[in-house]
């Protein structure tokens, strides 16, 4: 039995725990009710498959399915949802490609369900290296068709933890899938974390949509096949609908010493992580920068950006990426205010003071101080 | 019965000893010698056993289960 | 005294970065040495999987060409329906070829496309640490399968070279390993008659390779040829699984 795993079931107060970034996304998934995963080896997620083939069979009523191909196991997942159970998958860029044509119909479907990427290099077979190269596919559906998905950019180890937690609440809410995008950084790194007491199965919100024999009911069917055009504009615009709820209440961002800023740097997961070490420093020297960091990348924190944008009139986007996230801070300032891109892809990982250097040079061009 | 000598390359050598085991005549052990990799290579022990007048025949067996093409064998 | 031994041409003068005692390092020298003997360095091409083997090209001086993980089967079809003249040979570990890839690897065979397939089986997932794979045997413990395979939790292993030889398109499937100096000569045997078979045209050719994994089966290299011979070959049972002989093909 994992390590980790051992020292919480001794203790019956809820301690903080040194646990590897997959391992946590695991426990926390569990804790959350999650009883089905399915998955498959990938370079930097293995050990999320590696916990859960334990954890589960320990589990009473969990089900590991170490599946043939990603394809599989989000099809695996696709019929668990349908079901009514708890059901999460993991795997990293590739095989989020693979899964793409089952996250579209998992969104079409309105199937509940946590997909959680550990973004590696690429394009193509890439490295194992961490990277932020998956936010398109991640905030543009990723699959065919219009749909989004709901997208969590956690920042840390309790991050993961947290927003692993709250997931499948999500999930289960709007009838919609989650992902949880991370990188092999946040993967592999060993943070101390705190878990929320493990939600009894009984306790967890009833379905009555599911798929489950049609004992002592009328007969349903869960299908996206929609061969009447009205019926699938229809479908488009509920999706819509939901969409726009979602935006209304599940945007998250956080800050950083932005009250007096100048500049706000803007990045999310690792890189964040890196930027406020940046502005750390350069704070220390004086300059007047700060932090958005966006929880949520989608919905994405567009009002919370534009508002920004009255006090502050330069923006530096930082990713490890050639560039994604930063359309979508041009988008919400509609040119209000200027924006500087700062990206790093391949798996590069920026040390702080490197990016702070950078950070500064930009600021003393745009003559901020 | 045919002579033969090997040449080891000891820094291919990882150690896996597989040729230790299928030598007929017992002629490669483990060295003393860490080569650049950190791995004992495996070396030639004719010249440590005249006495018991085992010898070397070229068979090649050694090279032929070497992973890391390490030996080269010569035959009369 | 003469040279009888030495390093073949069509290997690159590279260190193998595999782990001591594994089985790839000896296959990846068995194909050099058919590429020398049979004259193959200027016609053939390869596929290499994503596995420990994701480097071949590194190795093999001849042209290769990647595939996504499981998918060789289909390149190397696209390959050769292109170039019919050359000599493509995919290579691949039991993960890309029995689950990922059976699909592919099945479709290749029944259509009798003229390639050859080296299935190393080492009855696991190498290069991610160790994972079940479809070949990890019933008891066999793996970082997927903890406490060892079970029936009911796990499945049961699949015997893929039994099932393409049920295939019309399938013109020859051996079973081979790397695990002492006899079954390494009858591996170098196999192979070269799977490239015979693909010069004359005949349909899809397959060896697979029992081949030791010392790490992930936490056993040294002598005791890994060991449990092939004593285990894994009970279950893979070594030997001329399919074999259409003179006939022109298998269509």
């Amino acid at each position: 039995m994992p390590f980790a795993v051992r020292k919480l079931r001794l203790r019956y107060t809820v301690p903080k725990v040194l646990m590897r970034g997959n391992h946590t996304v695991a426990e926390a998934a569990v804790r959350a009710g999650c009883r089905y995963y399915f998955g498959y080896p990938i370079t930097p997620q293995n050990e999320t498959p590696e916990y859960m083939s334990e954890r589960l069979s320990k589990a009473e009523g969990g089900v590991f399915i170490q599946a043939e191909s990603e394809i599989a196991a989000i099809n695996m997942v696709i019929g668990a949802s349908m079901a009514g159970g708890r059901v999460m998958t993991s795997s990293s860029s590739p095989g989020i490609s693979l899964k793409q044509e089952g996250i579209s119909f998992l969104s079409a479907l309105e199937l509940p369900a946590v997909i959680v990427n550990m973004s590696r290099g690429g394009p193509g077979l890439g490295n194992i290296a961490p990277a932020q190269s998956d936010y398109f596919q991640a905030t543009r559906g990723g699959g065919h068709g219009d749909y989004r998905t709901i997208v969590l950019a956690p920042g840390s180890g309790q991050e993961l933890a947290d927003l692993t937690f709250q997931a499948f609440d999500l999930a289960d809410k709007y009838r919609t899938p989650v992902i949880i995008l991370g990188d092999g950084m946040l993967g592999q790194i060993m943070e101390p974390v705190e878990f929320r007491p493990e939600v009894p199965l009984r306790k967890l919100p009833p379905k009555d949509w599911t798929l489950t024999g049609a004992k002592g009911r009328p007969s349903r069917f869960i299908r996206s096949l929609l061969l009447d055009p009205v019926e699938e504009e229809e479908l488009n615009w509920k999706l819509m609908r939901k969409y726009v709820k979602i935006a209304k209440e599940e945007t998250r961002w956080e800050t950083f010493e932005s009250d007096d800023a100048r500049m706000m740097v803007v990045a999310f997961g690792t890189a964040a992580r890196i930027a406020k070490g940046a502005v750390k420093r350069v704070r220390e020297q004086g300059l007047k920068v700060g932090l958005l960091r966006p929880i949520s990348l989608w919905p994405f924190p567009t009002k919370a950006i534009r508002d920004f944008s009255k006090k502050v009139k330069h923006f530096f986007v930082f990713e490890m990426n050639m560039g994604q996230m930063v359309e979508d801070v041009r988008l919400a300032l509609e040119g209000k205010a200027e924006v500087h891109f700062y990206g790093r892809p391949g798996g590069i990982i920026l040390p702080p003071l490197e990016l702070s250097r950078v950070i500064a040079s930009q600021y003393y061009q745009k003559r901020l101080g | 019965m045919a002579a033969g000598f090997i040449e080891i390359d000891s820094e291919l050598c990882k150690d896996c000893k597989l040729c230790v085991s299928v030598c007929p005549h017992r002629l490669i052990d483990s060295s003393e010698q860490m080569n650049q990799k950190g791995y004992y290579a495996v070396c030639f022990t004719e010249k440590d056993v005249k006495k018991e007048e085992r010898k070397c025949t070229g068979c090649s067996l050694c090279a032929i289960c070497c992973p890391e093409i390490a030996i080269e064998v010569y035959r009369a | 005294m003469k040279k009888v031994f030495s390093r073949p041409k069509s290997l690159k003068r590279t260190a193998f970065h595999y782990c001591p005692g594994c089985g790839h390092s000896i296959l990846h020298r068995l194909i050099a040495e058919i590429i020398d003997e049979m004259n193959l360095q200027e016609r053939m091409i390869g596929v290499p999987p994503a596995g420990c083997a994701v480097l071949a090209y590194d190795y093999f001086d001849i042209d290769m060409g990647e595939a996504a993980h499981g998918r060789a089967a289909a390149v190397a079809t696209g390959l050769k329906r292109v170039l019919p003249d050359r000599i493509v040979f995919t290579y691949q570990g039991d993960g890309d070829i029995a689950a990922i890839g059976t699909a592919e690897t099945i479709h290749a065979a029944s259509r009798g496309e003229n390639v050859t397939t080296i299935f190393v089986n080492n009855a696991v997932y190498g290069m991610t640490g160790g994972q079940m794979a479809p070949t990890t045997i019933l008891g066999q413990s793996t970082t997927t399968s903890p406490g060892g395979r079970r029936e009911r939790r796990d499945g049961y292993p699949l015997r893929l070279s039994e099932m393409l030889a049920i295939s019309d398109g399938s013109a020859y499937i051996e079973r081979t390993a790397v695990n002492n100096p006899a079954n390494i000569v009858k591996t170098k045997k196999a192979i070269t008659k799977a490239f015979h078979y693909q010069l004359e045209q005949k349909g899809f050719s397959l060896v697979e390779v029992l081949s030791p994994c010392p790490t992930n089966w936490k056993m040294s290299p002598v005791d890994s040829w060991k449990w092939i011979d004593e285990v894994l070959s009970l279950h893979f049972p070594l030997g001329v699984i399919k074999d259409i002989g003179d006939k022109k093909d298998a269509h």
